[in-house]
This record gives structure tokens, C-alpha cells and sequence, in this order.
């Protein structure tokens, strides 16, 4: 158990790699600028590529940053609520339920606005959808609850796959930029900044009780947990953070699941420093991430889900075999 | 006189829309331990989790210190006794003083971080069971015995006046097995704790507790001294196979005929 001098170290220095990712971002790019005119920038006055920092890459560095950190906080929240180390924010269908909604307003010609619109709609109704079900006899137990996600995941990845056979060719390739996830999308980056702000302060009051609830039902209920209405809480919380990113950025695939593990491997499995953690590591690594998408290959941009799970996937599978039985 | 630490009234438990316990009633006050005896799927553990407060009563009550234990919070009832259960599965790693400080989880408020005091409740709970000097192991490392080990030292660190215990000899050694029944049998005698334990041995029922309950596990349930209701005709009934009983000093032992 970390003490609380160590968890503040810790957060501390994550703080400061968030920074320095955000400034490396504002940095990079097909035009380059200095620390001392970034700052400049950042603070009102005139310089060079005061535009090309506030207009663009501001904003799309706080969009990634919100969606990272709100993806890995769903990601450790819905391990918790699994009991499965390898749930992520995508397990239980919000993802594809948005997409669905997404991919249909592309589809229908819709503006951006009607898309997060139509894209948030399909994860609450997938979310609805698979409350509604696994809750259905009052059971609502996790394998219960995850066979149920998974399913209606799988229903919404056919209707995504049906959409893509009938879509027209010019609109093919913004629907598979939605899906891979990409940040040129976003907006202004205020909404999912206040969404990952909310959903944090809702969940660190609880973060003790969802140490307990880690280790078992029954074990948790009998040390003085309202088990039923935390589960609630948290499956409510984990969807609409995981709602809120994909909403502005596409199914980025990978935060979620490796971040929570590779803090839970640094610090342990408290999550009174988990969550906090969990959500500067992973706001930190979608933001170099897309640095790098927009970077590689500039002119021309990845979609940044590509990256992270290119940069996911073997993180994981190291850590995984690594891993004491 | 003062409440008893746990009641149970008129009480009765379903499982699957089976009745397996009607109409219990009894009063356990400090100091007292009973023993709960029976067959497998005769309800046991599904009684214990109702007393514990854990599943809702079929019909009845049951007391918590003379307050219904279906009104109190988990967090007050969590106060008032601690539970063990008979499967610990952990997912994810945690240090061996990690899990047995999860027992002082009903003490702290809620932005409170464990004390110094919390800490050194945990490691005394953990030397009463023998894991001292193992307190940064990983709890995917231990053995099955160990884990059970430190599954009461997590109830000691509760500091509940009563225990709730479901076969907490499961996976131990003689050494331990002896050790774990004195230790409850300690706080019962010096610390005023009730206990109530599923038992699988009726000879260390017999040592161990003042009281039996017997689950026929058809609704019927007997309970009484141990000395009158753990004998040779009561118990080869329970069990349906003949047992012979043979009595040393007060010590009592069955042997399968």
C-alpha cells in the first residue's frame, strides 16, 4: 500500500510528464516552434505561430489528453466492476454502439455536430441495451453482465460492417478514420476536459470501496460496502466516460486496457492512486501518441488508434508474459 | 441485560425456493461459540451468509447487538461481526498487508487513509496467525493454508465482536487447524467475542464450542450443549452413516462404523 507521501510523489511526476507531453505537442509539427513562442503564445502575446498553437494544436492536445485520461479511467473502473484484468472501456458495447450511431450519420450526410450527437446516442442506448438485459432477472452478475456486452458489441460490429458494404466510396474513408479513432475530429476540447474532470472527482470518493470490491462480492459486502449501489454507480460512471471519448475522438483502441496495467505494475493495485494515475498516464500517452501520428508521416495524418494499439500490443503481450503466474 | 451479539428469530432460510432452515431461534452473547454441523448443500453456509447479514432473510430476523440486521448499514453491521467465506479468488495482486489491512475498511472514514495504529492492528493480526515477516508477499504466491491464514487475520483486523466463520479450517494443517480453534476460542474467553462456525469435525465441535446447531437440511434444525446433542445417536442421524463414539477424559471422538 503506497503511503500517502509516495502516492503524491508519484502523481506529482505524472503531473509533470502530462505537461511535457502537451508542450511537446504544441511544439511538433509541420511547423515547428519554439518553447519561448509557445509560452509566449500561451500567454496572449504576439509571436510566431500564435494561430497555428491556440487554433490548432491547443485544443486537439486537451481533446487528446481528456479522451486518454477518460478512456484509461473506464478502463480501470470496468476492470474493477469485471473482476477481469483484460476488461477495457470497449468490452461491454459502448463503443460499438456509438459507432454504430456515428458510422449512420456519416452515412446520412450529416455535420460533425449530428455525428457526436448520433455517436453519443448509440452509446447510451448500448449502454441501456446492456443494463437492461444483464439486469434482467436481478442477478446482474459479471459473467452475466460481460457475456451480455459482448454480445450486443458483436450485434453492433455487424451493423458497422453492413454500413461500410452499402457506404458510398467518398464517405468509406471518414467512417474508418471514425472507427480507428482519430483526434482531427475533435472539436473544442472543453466538453470531454469537464467530462474527465467529473467523472474523476465522482469516482476517488469511492476508490477505497473499490479496492474491496476487487476482492470479491460478498468479501467486499461483509467489510461494509453497498455493493449493488457502487456497481450501479460505477457501470453508470465507466459508460459515460467511455461515451464521452468516443464521442469526440472514435474507438482509440488500447488506452483503456494496457494503461490501468501498466500503472497497476508501477505503483500496485490501490486505487485511490490507480485512478488518479491511470488518468495522467493515459492523457499523457494519447497525446504523444497523436503527436506522433500527425508527425510520421506528415503532411499526411494516422488515425491515432493505430498508433496506440501498434504501440499497445506488444507493450501488453511483454507484460503479460512477464507476469508472475 | 444487555442484547445478545447475534439473534436469530423465527428465522428461515430458501435456497432456491427450497426451504432448508424454518424457524430458528437463538441468542448468542459474548463469550459464547456454536458450532454449526450438518451435510453437504444442507444449508450451512447459506445460514451462516444470512446471519451475517450478507442475504436476505425467507421469513424471520435476524438480531445484530437487538437491531435488525436488514435495516443496519453494511457499514454498521460490518462493526458489528466479521465473515469468513469459504472461496478467497484474487484476480489481481495485492501484498499480503494490503489484504489484511482491507479489515479496518469499516473504521476509516471515507478520505481517510490507513494510520499507523491501522497498520500495526494488521501486523499483529497477522502474527496471531503466523504470516509475521511475510507481510510484502504477493498474495498469488502463498499457499492455500497461508491464504486462509491470512483471511483471518483480515477478521481480526476488523475487530468485530463477533465472528462468522464458514469452514475456517479449510486447507490448514493439524498445527494450524489447532492453533486457528484456539485463537477463536481466546477471544471468546478474554476478549468477550461470540463465534459461530461451520464445522465439518464433530469431536472438535465438541472441544471447541459450548453449543451446536444440527441442519437436517429439510427445515429441521436442532441446537443444544454440545454435550447433550453431539452424541453417537444425533450425529450418525445427521450424517446418515453409523458413527461409534468414544468419550476420554471429557474429550469426545467419533469414529465411522
Amino acid at each position: 500500500m503506497p503511503s500517502r507521501h509516495r502516492a503524491f510523489l508519484i502523481i506529482a511526476a505524472l503531473g509533470l510528464l502530462a505537461v511535457a507531453s502537451i508542450g511537446l505537442a504544441l511544439m511538433v509539427g509541420s511547423l515547428r516552434i519554439a518553447p519561448a513562442d509557445v509560452l509566449a503564445a500561451l500567454a496572449g502575446q504576439e509571436g510566431n505561430g500564435v494561430d497555428v498553437v491556440l487554433q490548432l494544436r491547443l485544443p486537439r492536445a486537451l481533446a487528446g489528453f481528456a479522451c486518454g485520461g477518460l478512456l484509461a479511467l473506464a478502463g480501470a473502473l470496468m476492470q474493477v466492476l469485471l473482476r477481469n484484468p483484460l476488461a477495457d472501456p470497449y468490452v461491454l458495447g459502448i463503443s460499438g454502439g456509438a459507432g454504430v450511431g456515428a458510422l449512420l450519420a456519416i452515412l446520412l450526410g450529416w455535420p460533425v455536430l449530428g455525428v457526436d450527437a448520433l455517436a453519443f446516442a448509440g452509446a447510451l442506448g448500448a449502454m441501456l441495451l446492456v443494463f437492461g438485459l444483464a439486469h434482467g432477472d436481478g442477478s446482474w452478475t459479471q459473467s452475466r453482465l460481460l457475456l451480455t456486452g459482448v454480445i450486443v458489441a458483436a450485434g453492433c460490429g455487424a451493423l458497422v460492417a453492413l454500413m461500410l458494404t452499402l457506404a458510398p466510396d467518398d464517405r468509406l474513408r471518414g467512417m474508418l478514420f471514425w472507427l480507428m479513432g482519430d483526434l482531427a475530429q475533435a472539436g473544442s476540447a472543453g466538453p470531454s476536459l469537464l467530462a474527465l474532470g467529473g467523472a474523476l472527482l465522482l469516482a476517488m470518493p469511492f476508490a477505497r470501496e473499490l479496492n474491496l470490491l476487487a476482492r470479491g462480492l460478498m468479501q467486499a459486502q461483509a467489510l461494509g460496502v453497498a455493493v449493488n449501489r457502487l456497481r450501479y454507480a460505477i457501470f453508470l460512471l465507466a459508460s459515460l466516460a467511455t461515451a464521452a471519448s468516443v464521442t469526440t475522438a472514435g474507438s482509440i483502441g488500447f488506452v483503456g486496457l494496457v494503461v490501468p496495467h501498466l500503472v497497476r505494475l508501477a505503483t500496485g493495485n490501490d486505487q485511490r492512486l490507480l485512478l488518479p494515475a491511470s488518468v495522467l498516464a493515459g492523457g499523457s500517452l494519447l497525446v504523444l501518441a497523436d503527436t506522433l501520428a500527425r508527425t510520421l508521416i506528415a503532411p499526411q495524418q494516422l488515425p491515432v488508434g493505430v498508433l496506440t494499439a501498434l504501440i499497445g500490443v506488444p507493450v501488453f503481450l511483454f507484460l503479460l508474459s512477464r507476469q508472475p503466474k | 441485560m444487555s442484547a445478545p451479539l447475534l439473534a436469530a428469530c423465527g428465522l428461515a432460510v430458501d435456497i432456491a425456493g427450497r426451504r432448508v432452515v424454518d424457524g430458528l431461534d437463538f441468542g448468542l452473547a459474548g463469550g459464547e461459540r456454536l458450532a454449526i454441523l450438518g451435510r453437504n448443500g444442507a444449508g450451512k453456509s447459506t445460514l451462516l451468509n444470512t446471519l451475517a447479514g450478507l442475504r436476505p432473510v425467507a421469513a424471520g430476523a435476524v438480531l445484530l447487538d437487538g437491531e435488525d440486521c436488514a435495516l443496519l448499514s453494511p457499514r454498521d453491521a460490518a462493526r458489528r461481526r466479521a465473515w469468513l467465506g469459504q472461496f478467497q479468488n484474487d484476480p489481481f495482486g495485492s501484498t499480503v498487508l494490503e489484504t489484511a489491512l482491507t479489515g479496518r475498511h469499516p473504521h476509516l472514514g471515507r478520505w481517510a487513509w490507513e494510520s499507523t495504529r491501522d497498520g500495526e492492528l494488521a501486523r499483529s493480526a497477522l502474527a496471531a496467525v503466523g504470516l509475521a515477516g511475510m507481510e510484502q508477499r504477493q498474495i498469488h504466491t502463498l499457499s492455500g493454508g497461508e491464504r486462509q491464514r491470512l483471511a483471518i487475520a483480515t477478521l481480526l483486523a476488523q475487530a468485530a465482536p463477533l465472528y462468522l466463520l464458514d469452514e475456517p479450517l479449510a486447507h490448514l494443517d493439524l498445527n494450524h487447524q489447532m492453533a486457528v480453534l484456539e485463537l477463536f476460542a481466546g477471544a471468546a474467553r478474554d476478549c468477550g467475542a461470540a463465534v459461530v462456525m461451520v464445522l465439518h469435525d464433530p469431536a472438535l465441535a465438541h472441544r471447541f464450542c459450548d453449543r451446536a446447531l444440527l441442519l437436517h437440511g429439510d427445515g429441521r434444525s436442532e441446537i443444544g450443549a454440545v454435550d447433550a446433542i453431539l452424541n453417537a445417536k444425533k450425529l450418525s442421524e445427521l450424517y446418515g452413516y453409523a458413527l461409534r463414539q468414544i468419550d476420554d477424559g471429557g474429550r469426545r471422538c467419533f469414529i465411522p462404523e
